[in-house]
Order: structure tokens, then sequence, then C-alpha cells
């Protein structure tokens, strides 16, 4: 009971930082992974961080014990509800004999700011269905899925809160992450009579 | 105390002591009642027999067994363990803070006792069982802060005691043995009348939840924890319509218009409903549910709440007759300009960071304008706490200007050392201001950027400041002999990350002595200096605190070793004897 208290203080910080890695399911508890950076007793002789660093985005920071001075009970009810902010939903492929499950909280969004326009939930998908497939770009920016083998394209689709069929990506990603109910990615050849999709 | 010869003695002094005892029942403070103490012997002897409320704020202050032979007829106790940077981490697991010495002598001396509270103390379980078994008209327990029981103390106390009115446990780390102290409680008992079971872990059996709030017409409190699914909430609340302040289980859920519809009139219902909190991962689905209830409430603690945007700003701007309330910093400028426009009767304002150490990267947009805006808006305003990323003294001279009425004023800037964001200054003259401004300000929390400049004017005008918490502030040992050699009425100090050493304390050594404690860690002293300060002062116990594991005794280190954590306080029992290893008293 009082060894929870200290480890709560300094190892909490770790659980409340969570990232894409912490939500990654494996055996290991939060915030115990060795290779991530933990928490560094305070240095009196630090000194103050830069101006610049006020205004711009905060980038993780070497922690001081202790500071800013939010109770324990405080943090550890705040990296719990951190950790439970998760939304799991189920992912079928038509043909494949097995569901898989994906963290719509862990992205960002539907694609990344990079220049490599990745989309990001459906890169994971194909970590999820990597005998499967591969992602094809095509000219107008669509991202379909294809199965390297048969050439078969693959079209991610969604049910909504209403238990309707639709086609990812025509809503504001929020939007999707609160609505969507379980993703298929349906053959092509039947994707043609969902929603027509609103013009990019 | 009778004159020797003279003119014979006024007929006062001849009164009955009863008189004075009922006298003295209208003195409002401990402190007044001490004060009458001191006048002669025979008020010494009817103030402490009639004594009926004692607090302790500092365990160590006093012998337990002294205490109780002092005043033999408390009714209520309350102890205090230990010092309040312990709650941020500061303070090894060990330290001490023992409630079993108190429990221990309160059951042989006041076996009329009927009230105990214990904070930020070490309780046991053996200490639950002999509260339970040792006053035969119990009543009253609150736990705050405190570790070291389980459930199966907790059951000791519903089965033991037949006339508890009230159960509250606040923010304590209970481990969960799974007994049933829920269903100890017996089916004939009906006496409850306030219950906090916030800071469990684990379930709770349901049936007996709601039998037990059934039988007990007069409950008024129900603070249920996170384990409690909404829909039993909106069960509970029709077995309890009379209930004033209500902590609700988790309360979010997919969103389902049955239970809405059942939340909604289950909060209908409760037309007595005042104070609300819990609300842990709220969802905005269900905040209008509470609508009703917001024209009633005095008290919102939402501040384990995530939920941010309108529906929280909706809900908050209807609880027009709000005194306190606690948020998370998702409310946002925005938010607290609304608070500011529709809360005119405000008099608390806390807002707790949702993302203290900056992990989620996101921009949470609560600046200074939110409270410059609350400040100018709610004139009752006196109390805050508030964590933002940024300041300004532009905005702490308007925020004084405005509110020279404040009696507790907290700023937390998330990063240490952080100057006015635009002029790049110090914030001194924005912290003097408030100082200056605010004549009855009694607590302090400061942060951001600091020289020496503002501990002068603390020192010179904050006549009644009692208690003053410092971080990664101050230039030199000047600036902690500005505050010991003024501030005519601190109590507290608390100071971490300052280059203060040892001289402005052996300068002032005298005055700590007119304060219950002093907390320092990670400045300039040494242990020279600390063991300076034992010898010159008797009636004080300096303790020299390191990490657990590092015991290295004081006496063998070198004068100018350094100290990471010290703490003082004024004490009548001595040294005391239950330190760990790694604490030693000079």
């Amino acid at each position: 009971m009082s060894v929870e208290t200290e480890r709560s203080s300094t190892e909490s910080s770790a659980a409340s930082g969570l990232d894409f890695e912490d939500t990654a399911l494996t055996l290991r508890l939060p915030g115990s992974d060795p290779d991530r950076k933990r928490a560094s007793t305070s240095d009196p002789d630090c000194p103050s961080p830069t101006a610049a660093a006020a205004d711009s985005p905060p980038s993780p920071k070497a922690q001081v014990v202790g500071w800013p001075p939010v109770r324990a009970f405080r943090k550890n009810a705040l990296a719990a509800s951190a950790s439970a902010r998760t939304k799991f939903v189920k992912v079928a492929v038509d043909g494949a004999p097995y569901l898989r499950k994906v963290d719509l909280a862990a992205f960002a969004g539907y694609t990344t700011t990079s220049a490599a326009a990745y989309d990001q939930l459906l890169a994971a998908l194909q970590d999820k269905f990597i005998s499967h497939f591969t992602v094809r770009k095509l000219g107008n920016e669509e991202m379909k899925l294809v199965d390297a083998v048969s050439g078969t394209e693959y079209v991610p689709t969604y049910e909504d809160k209403d238990g309707d069929w639709m086609l990812v990506g025509d809503v504001p990603w929020r939007m999707f992450v609160e609505t969507c109910q379980r993703i298929r990615l349906m053959k092509s050849s039947e994707a043609v009579n969902l929603a027509p999709r609103a013009a990019r | 105390m009778g004159r020797a010869g003279g003119p014979a003695a006024p007929p006062w002094h001849s009164l009955p002591d009863e008189v004075w005892e009922h006298a003295f029942s209208f003195l409002p403070a401990d402190a007044d009642r001490g004060a009458a103490a001191c006048a002669c012997h025979g008020w010494l002897r009817a103030e402490r027999r009639s004594r009926r409320r004692l607090v302790v704020p500092n365990c160590y202050a006093t012998d337990p067994r002294d205490a109780v032979d002092r005043f033999p007829s408390v009714r209520a106790a309350e102890v205090k363990g230990k010092p309040h940077f312990a709650d941020f981490g500061l303070l090894p697991p060990s330290w001490g803070a023992y409630a079993a010495p108190w429990v221990a002598a309160a059951a042989d001396g006041w076996p009329l006792l009927e009230e105990l509270s214990f904070k930020r103390m070490f309780v046991t379980d053996e200490c639950l069982e002999m509260i339970a078994s040792s006053f035969r008209n119990f009543q009253v327990l609150r736990l705050n802060s405190c570790e070291g029981f389980t459930t199966a103390g907790l059951a000791a106390i519903t089965e033991g005691c037949r006339n508890l009115k009230e159960l509250d446990l606040q923010e304590n780390y209970i481990d969960d043995c799974s007994s049933h102290w829920l269903s100890n409680f017996p089916e004939c008992y009906t006496s409850l009348e306030a219950l906090n079971f916030s800071c469990l872990h684990g379930e709770v059996n349901f049936t007996v939840l709601e039998r037990l709030v059934s039988r007990c017409r007069n409950l008024k409190t129900l603070k249920l924890n996170n384990a409690i699914p909404l829909d039993n909430v909106a069960s509970l609340l029709r077995k309890a319509p009379q209930i004033i302040e209500l902590g609700t289980g988790k309360f979010s859920a997919d969103y389902h218009p049955d239970l809405f519809a059942k939340v909604e009139a289950a909060f209908a219902g409760c037309t007595s409903l005042r104070r609300l909190s819990g609300t842990w991962d709220a969802v905005p689905d269900y905040l209008p549910a509470f609508y009703c209830v917001c024209e009633g409430l005095t008290s919102l603690n939402l501040s384990y709440a995530t939920v941010q945007g309108p529906e929280l700003i909706k809900f908050i701007s209807r609880c027009k007759n709000l005194l306190q309330l606690w948020v998370m910093d998702l409310i946002e400028d925005h938010g607290l300009s609304v608070v500011a426009s529709s809360c005119s009767k405000l008099q608390e304002l806390r807002v707790f960071p949702s993302d203290p150490f900056g992990h989620n990267g996101g921009q949470v947009f609560l600046t200074e304008r939110g409270l410059v805006d609350v400040s100018a808006s709610c004139p009752k305003l006196e109390s805050v706490l508030y964590f933002c990323s940024r300041m300004t003294n532009e905005a702490l001279v308007m925020i004084a200007k405005n509110r020279p009425n404040f009696t507790c004023f907290r700023l937390a800037l998330l990063e240490p050392r952080s100057p006015d964001y635009i002029t790049r200054q110090p914030l001194d003259a924005g912290f003097s201001a408030i100082v200056e401004s605010c004549k009855g300000l009694r607590r302090l929390s400061m942060s951001g950027l600091l020289t020496d400049l503002v501990f002068k004017s603390i020192g010179a005008h904050a006549d009644r400041l009692e208690m003053l918490s410092l971080a990664f502030a101050g230039d030199s040992d000047l600036g902690l002999n500005d505050i010991l050699s003024g501030c005519k009425s601190l109590k507290k100090l608390e100071i971490r990350d300052c280059p203060f050493g040892d001289k402005a304390l052996l300068a002032n050594a005298a005055k700590l002595e007119t304060m219950r404690s002093l907390w320092m860690n990670s400045c300039s002293l040494t242990v020279g200096g600390c063991r300076l300060l034992a010898l010159k002062m008797p009636h004080l116990t300096v303790e020299i605190i390191n990490d657990p594991g590092e015991t290295c005794p004081v006496e063998s280190l070198p004068f100018d070793s350094p100290v990471e954590k010290l703490y003082v306080y004024r004490t009548l029992a001595g040294p005391r004897s239950d330190t760990p290893d790694c604490v030693q008293i000079v």
C-alpha cells in the first residue's frame, strides 16, 4: 500500500504518457517497457527551458519529481482514464476466416501529414492482414487495399451507430471514431451500392 | 490566581466552573479558548475540562497521551500527519505519522469519543478494529489521504459501530481484501447519514448497497466509486431522493435513450441535491440528464470528468447558484468566460491540469485569460487554485485589483521558472500586486520565474499569510530571510528547489518556533547548518530525510554535506522514536 504511493508518483508519469506503443496489445504492463525514457529525479540546477518553448507544442521533457503539484490520487485517476480511452472495433475481411480488432483511438486520423500520404488506418489494417494485402495508391488519392495474390480490390467500409454501412473516409475523423461500430473490408465489386462518396 | 492580601477578590472569582465552561462554549475558535486558558488556573481548568473538539494539525507536536490528559472531555478529534508535500511524492513512504498511538490513547482516555478524523496518516486494520470496539457511541469516521488499511478494517467498523452516522473515505489507498464491509452493516441499522467510498477500487455488492440506502432515510451524502455503473446510480437515486450531496460512479456509457430517460427521471426526483462530484469519464451525451438539478447546485466537482466542449459549458452555465467549482483545464478560456458571466455567486474555483506532464501533446486553450475573466466578474471569489501554462504580470495585477478579497491564491504554472510570456520578465510584479492588494490573504502558492524581489513584498505586506508554498523561486538567502523576518502570521512554509541555505534559517531560528512547520527540499542546506539549528532551538525537531535505502548516519558526515530534504516542526514531545532509517533527527 505504502509502496504504491511512491511508485505511483514516479511511474504514473510513464503510465499516463500513453502513446501508440502502449496501446499495442502486448503482455507487458503499461509503462513497464524498459526501453522507454523514465522520470528523472529533480535537478535543482536545471536551467529553465528556453523562451521558445512557451508557444510551440510541448515536447516530452525530462520530468521533475512532484511537479506540477498533482496529487498521486489524481495522477492515477488521469492515467486510468487515459488507458480507458480506447475504441476497439472488429475488422472483418470478406473471405478471411477470422476477424481482427483495431483501436481507432490510437490513430490521429485517416492520413498522416507526411508527404507520403500514408493512410494510417489502412496501413494498420495492412499490418493485421499482412499475408493478404498491399496498399495501392491510385491516381485520385483514393486508397484501396489490394490482395497481392488475386488482385482483388477491397474497399474499407464501416457500420455506424444507426446500423448503416458507410464508406470509410467521408466524415471527419473524430465523428468516424465516435460512430464506427465495426469495419468490413468489402470486395470492390460488392461496394458499388454504398452511399455515394462526397466530392473531395 | 488569587492575590495574597489586598482588597477582596471580585465576585466573579467565586463563580463555579460550569459557568465558565458555558461562557467558553461561545468562543468560536480554538485559539480563543487557548488564550482564555492562559488567563488563570481557574480558567485553564474550566476550559480544558469543557473542550469538546480538538484539532491536532501535526501529530508529532505532542504525545497523544498528553493531549488526552489535558482535554479529558473531547468528543471529536482530528489529527493530521504527514506534511503537505507528501501528496506529491516527496516523502518516503515509511516516514511515519502512525495513527495507532492516537487510537490507543483515545481508547484509554476518551471512552465517549464520537468523531475521529485522520489526514495523511498511516492507519492500520488494527486501529480500525480498536475504534470499533472502544467507543460505544462512535458516530463519525473520516479518513483523508491515509493508507495502511484494508477493507477488512472497514468491515470491523461497519460491524462494530452501531451508531455510525458518517463514514467518509477520501482519497485513501485501501487494499481491497474483498471483505464484505458493506454487508456488515446489520439489517436493523438505519442511522447512516453520510457514506463516501469513492476511493475504493473494487466492486461492492449492489443489492446490499441498495438495501442500505433504502432503509437509511436520513442519508444525506452518498459518494460512490467508479465501479458503479450509471444504471445503478439511477436506481440508487430513486431510493434516496432526499440526498444533498452525491458523488456519482462511472458516468460514461454508450448512449441509450432508455438509460438517459432513467437517469434524467432519477435526478428530477432529487430536489434537495446541492453538491455533485465524481462523474468519472463523463461523456457529453449524459450531461443533459443533470439539467434539472443545475439550478440548485452550490458545489460542483467535475475535476475527474475528462469531458470538454459545448456540452460541458452548457451544463455549467445552468448552475447559476454555484459557490464552488472544480474543473479540468479542458474547460478552456472560453468556458471560464461563460462561468464568469453565469456563476455570479462563485466563491471558490479550482482548475486542474488534464495533461500535467505534456504527454498528450495536445494544446489546451486555458491561459491567464480565463482567470482574469472569472476574477473580474465574480465578486465573491476568494479562493483559487489554477494550473495553466502561461501567465503575465499584467494579468496578475488586474486580478489583484479586481479581487482584493482573495483569502487563498494558488497558481501552478506547469513549467518551472516560467517568466511572463510576453515581456519575458519574472513574475515578481504580479505576485507583489496580489499580496499588496489582498490584505486578507491566508494561503499563497507561487510558481513561475521569481527573484528575491517578490519576497521583499511578501515579507512586508502579507501580514495575514498563514501558509506559503514556493517552488523554483528566488536567487539567494535574502529571499528566505525576508519571508521569515516578515509574515507575522506564518504557520506553514514549504519550499522546494530554491537556492536558500542555512544562513537565513539560523538568523531566524526563533521564528520557526512560532510556526507549525517548515519543509525544504532540494535547496542549499547543509548538515552542519541543520545541526546548529537543532542546537539553537531545543523545542524544534529537525529531521533530515534521505531517500529510502540511504542511511548514512548524519554524525559521520562533514559539516557542509548537502541536505536533500528537511522537515522542522515545533513539538512539546521531544524527538519522536518511530523514525525509519532514512530519517535522522539532529
